[in-house]
């Protein structure tokens, strides 16, 4: 599957404001609705009023309509905007009094007020009607009052409620946003803590995950526990594996140099004893590859996963120079180290002790016998160990490229070598934050210079 | 310098081509194929040295090591290993090793090793090697004629030490340089002319002597 | 002049009863432009200090002031309503219904007083009570009535003194007469009792108060029942002879109102005079000569305010007035 990654928290923060949203939006056009319906119904209860109040006003008497409008049959229709009301007054479908034009045809008596909204004069009006019989002899006598208001100040009341419900609405919204963006916020923070939890870890750092986490996490956090375990084993499994083959291998190239030594001591015929010699050459060079593969998957792993810790540099140089001594003198070779007291840094030791070995390693190949071998620690301006001899130095053309993978130097036929020490010693540099240098000596001999 | 070892390494191929290369030199080698055979050599006999492997059929080396050292038996170990150098390093150290050594090795190189752990212990040889008016100390690498004394370079002394344990005996200047320069193909037989020449103005004073068999090669004349 | 329908015939209160028209003034600005047509019921002689300054601020506008009575005004503007720009008027019930019928133009820049001003169209400019005003001498000696009920027990007191001399407002044919009339009778039932000692006295009908004012100066009236005071204080010449009374229980007061017409084409110079109106209303106290009541001087405590409210619609029923003004016959009329 492919595609832009998608957010969980984008996707969590708008679905809940989009919710919010609607909700707001819902929550306006309900208050606005149910406003006009109250407002509506309040106008038509006083419209009804004053015309139940006409109404009852109304006597007949010798047979005439006697009509005492009260006073407050009108001004109860008196509003904050001031609106315009009409009557209309009629026995059957004669118009009595009033404004005609508000005068209706079909009277229906017994049936309750009816209200309607209609254009009167050029605008729009409520209309609150009702019929009565009204006793009298020889027949009671029909009488329809009709009342109308304009609407202006049922329009200001609403245009109120809807700017405040729209000004309730957007906090709401506001509100119900500022808690949506928290909350995704609050419920993905158990993992990002999982997250920088296991990013914290070191490189060998297998554990399972025991922190406590939320329900919905539990199986993602099963299987990233399950495959830890598998990794731990697999790892642990390789590792061995490697050590094994490395003893399988080393042991028998071991019984093939000790054995072509002794035929090498007892035969005298020159092809033969080329042949030999060449048998052991190339089972040196074979450990020694096969060494320095494995030195530099290790220090590929570990610069990786860079692990440091106090050390002191001199310590460090100062165990090679013992290990090394023996092989240095075989050689007729002095190897001297040189320092003013401790250079502590933080760093990988074994990194470090692999870089230096293999600078030195390569000075002992390419020196000339009687030479000496000089390793200097020094703390200023900053760290450095620097690893002179006095052999014939790099090639001027290929100090570039030197380090880079199995490349090894023009002049250096004949010697057995990988070409791989200057690399390992560039990339503990730069897994460092450092440099390695090369140079030449100007009176002979090759410069290495591992800056950290 | 005639050595006593005991090897303690489970794969008898690899023990036999070292004991037949030992023997070459004019060494004594036992072989134990497991730890315990190894004790039983240790308490029957006196080493001047330890050759010890790490993965054994009977155990780790690392606890025998321990409990050599526990014993407080104080030959010296020097372990075989044939894992990467890194990993197996602080442990053996830690527990008592010597020294070690990746396999496959140089013998010069073991035997190198072994001067500097025995230099290291006691600081001189128990047996000089003497001739005639000389003696060569082959683990402080003194030459001693009447009353001087003469530091040798370690390939002076190697090249000694081959003379003088075979008095009487022509070695071809091929065999030297193999011996002197680890098989290297780049040192000519003439290089070993140089070194010749030095032994010859060392032991001037002594009575014997370095002869040249043309065609054949150099040997040690006493008197 | 040519425009103008001069004598309009319309039906009011079931008299025939001719519309027309009582005085006519142009009052001319500086530089006169637009002349504004005012219909008013204010006799053109009050109402002049205030045009003049009007006038003085505005000069490119002129004034064509016509006068009718308030009842005729309702007439002559449904007869012709496209004969006028601005209505002034004391009978506020009649303007009431005219802003109501939708005759009066809204004016949303204007801002009148809260409760001086309805559906922002129809604007009250001044407080005038309704009082009693007696001739001095006739009550030299006497007690000065102060209520109604006073004055009701000095009538009865001496009635054969007071017969014939006494007057009021024809409410058939005045319409502020009319107003003060049924807004007296909704306050008080002492309304009905003093009309009927005023009939038994046999009252004097008038259909203007400035009739009145001169029949009480000369003696012939004694005492002069729902006129205005400004009316009468307004006159010098009769100033020493009257006593104005603004009755103590209570005064019924109304709102001099002005409005402009839906169909003017002088939007802008109505809307100026309209201003200039209201802001006379509140400053006027500090003006020497301004002929009326201002709002602003009123204590409103001792007032009883008509207010411009649809109420006012309720006397103006067909129905209605038939039943009060039979009241009123029956109580006035013998």
């Amino acid at each position: 599957m492919t595609g832009r990654p998608w957010s969980l928290r984008r996707r969590l923060t708008l679905t809940l404001i989009g919710g919010a949203a609607v909700l707001a939006i819902l929550f306006y056009l309900v208050v606005r609705t149910y406003a006009q319906q109250i407002a509506q119904q309040s106008q038509d209860r006083i419209l009804e009023a004053s015309v139940t109040s006409l109404l009852d006003a109304a006597v007949v008497r010798d047979g005439q309509i006697e009509l005492d409008v009260p006073y407050a049959a009108f001004s109860m229709l008196d509003t904050a905007a001031d609106d315009r009301v009409f009557y209309a007054i009629q026995q059957g479908n004669e118009f009595l009094s009033g404004y005609d034009g508000l005068a209706l045809d079909d009277a229906d008596p017994g049936a309750g007020p009816i209200f309607a909204t209609r254009a009167f004069q050029g605008t729009q009006v409520r209309v609150a009607r009702l019929t009565r019989n009204l006793p009298a002899s020889p027949r009671p006598v029909l009488l329809t009052v009709s009342v109308a208001q304009t609407r202006d100040s049922l329009a200001g009341t609403l245009w109120t409620i809807s700017v405040n419900a729209a000004v309730f609405g957007a906090a709401f919204f506001l509100l119900a946003a500022g808690m949506a963006l928290w909350t995704s916020a609050s419920t993905l923070r158990p993992l990002g803590q999982i997250a920088a939890s296991v990013a914290r870890r070191g490189p060998g750092d297998l554990r399972p995950v025991i922190r406590p986490v939320p329900l919905e996490l539990s199986p993602l956090v099963a299987s990233f526990n399950s495959l830890m375990t598998r990794l731990s084993h697999s790892l642990t499994q390789s590792e061995t594996f490697i050590a094994e083959a490395a003893h399988r291998v080393r042991t028998p190239l071991a019984t093939v140099r000790s054995h072509a030594e002794a035929t090498l001591m007892r035969v005298d015929k020159d092809e033969n004893r080329q042949a030999l010699r060449s048998m052991i050459r190339a089972i040196d060079e074979s450990s020694r590859a096969a060494g320095q593969l494995l030195d530099h998957a290790m220090v590929t792993f570990r610069s990786d996963q860079l692990e440091t810790q106090d050390v002191d540099l001199v310590t460090i140089c100062s165990e090679i120079v013992d290990r090394l001594t023996p092989v240095a003198e075989m050689m007729d070779l002095e190897l001297g180290l040189q320092s003013d007291g401790p250079v502590p840094v933080r760093a990988d030791p074994i990194l470090i002790q692999n870089a230096v070995r293999n600078l030195v390693d390569n000075a002992l190949k390419y020196s000339a016998a009687e030479g000496a071998i000089q390793i200097t620690v020094t703390a200023r301006p900053s760290p450095t160990i620097t690893v002179t001899d006095q052999g014939i130095g790099f090639p001027q053309t290929e100090m570039a490229s030197l380090s880079q993978r199995f490349q090894r130097g023009d002049n250096a036929k004949g010697t057995v070598g990988s070409g791989l020490g200057l690399t390992i010693a560039k990339d503990v540099a730069e897994a460092h934050g450092g440099r390695l240098e090369l140079r030449n000596m100007e009176a002979g001999g090759a410069c290495a210079i591992l800056h950290l | 310098m005639r050595m006593k070892y005991l090897l303690i390494e489970d794969n008898t191929e690899l023990a036999a081509a070292l004991c037949d290369r030992m023997r070459l030199d004019g060494h004594v080698m036992d072989h134990a194929a497991t730890l315990s055979e190894g004790a039983d050599f240790l308490r029957v006999g006196e080493y001047d040295l330890i050759l010890l492997d790490i993965m054994l059929p009977d155990g780790d080396g690392r606890r025998f090591l321990e409990r050599h050292r526990a014993q407080a038996n104080d030959t010296p170990v020097i372990v075989l290993t044939a894992r990467s150098e890194v990993s197996d390093r602080v442990g053996m150290l830690d527990l008592g090793a010597d020294d070690y050594l990746t396999k496959p090795f140089d013998h010069a190189e073991l035997q190198a090793r072994c001067r500097a752990v025995l230099r290291r212990r006691t600081g001189s040889a128990q047996t000089v090697i003497r001739r005639g008016t000389a003696a060569l100390d082959p683990v402080a690498s003194v030459l001693t004629i009447g009353d001087t004394e003469v530091t040798l370079r370690n390939r002076e002394l190697r090249l000694l030490e081959l003379f003088m344990n075979a008095p009487g005996q022509i070695f071809s200047k091929g065999k030297l340089v193999d011996r002197l320069f680890s098989y290297d193909d780049t040192v000519t037989e003439n290089a070993i002319e140089v070194y010749v020449g030095r032994l010859r103005k060392h032991l001037e004073p002594s009575s014997v002597t370095i002869s040249t068999h043309r065609g054949l090669g150099y040997r040690l004349d006493d008197g | 002049m040519r425009n103008l329908a001069f004598v309009i015939f319309g039906l009011w209160a079931g008299l025939v009863h001719a519309a027309e028209l009582e005085d006519r003034r142009l009052f001319e600005g500086a530089a006169g432009q637009v002349t504004l047509r005012v219909l008013s019921s204010t006799d053109t002689d009050i109402f002049a200090p205030i045009l003049d300054g009007f006038l003085e601020r505005n000069p490119t506008i002129d004034i064509d002031y016509a006068v009718a009575g308030s009842a005729d005004i309702v007439t002559l503007i449904s007869d012709c309503p496209d004969c006028f720009d601005v209505v002034i008027s004391s009978a506020m019930d009649l303007q009431l219904k005219l802003a109501n019928d939708g005759l009066a133009r809204r004016l949303p820049g204007l801002n009148g007083a809260p409760g001086s001003q309805w559906r922002q169209s129809l604007f009250g400019f001044t407080l005038e009570p309704a009082t009693v005003v007696l001739n001095r001498e006739a009550f030299a000696g006497r007690d000065v009535p102060e209520t109604r009920q006073e004055l009701i027990e000095a009538l009865r007191a001496d009635p054969e003194h007071f017969r014939g001399k006494l007057g009021t407002y024809d409410v058939r044919l005045s319409g502020l007469g009319y107003l003060f009339a049924t807004q007296d009778a909704r306050t008080s039932e002492t309304y009905w009792r003093l009309m009927e000692v005023f009939g038994n006295l046999d009252a004097q009908l008038y259909c203007c108060s400035g009739d009145m004012i001169d029949d009480l100066a000369r003696g012939d009236l004694f005492v002069a029942y729902n006129v205005l005071g400004s009316y009468a204080s307004s006159r010098p010449e009769t100033r020493d002879k009257v006593a104005i009374i603004t009755p103590r229980d209570f005064a019924t007061t109304m709102m001099r109102t002005v409005l402009v017409l839906d169909s003017t084409t002088r939007e802008a110079a109505a809307t100026a005079l309209v201003g200039h109106l209201i802001s006379g209303a509140w400053t006027a106290q500090d003006r020497p000569g301004y002929p009326l009541p201002s709002i602003g001087a009123a204590d409103p405590s001792l007032l009883n305010v008509v207010s411009l409210e649809p109420g006012l619609l309720v006397y103006l029923d067909r129905l209605k007035r038939q039943l009060f003004l039979g009241a009123w016959s029956s109580a006035l009329v013998r």
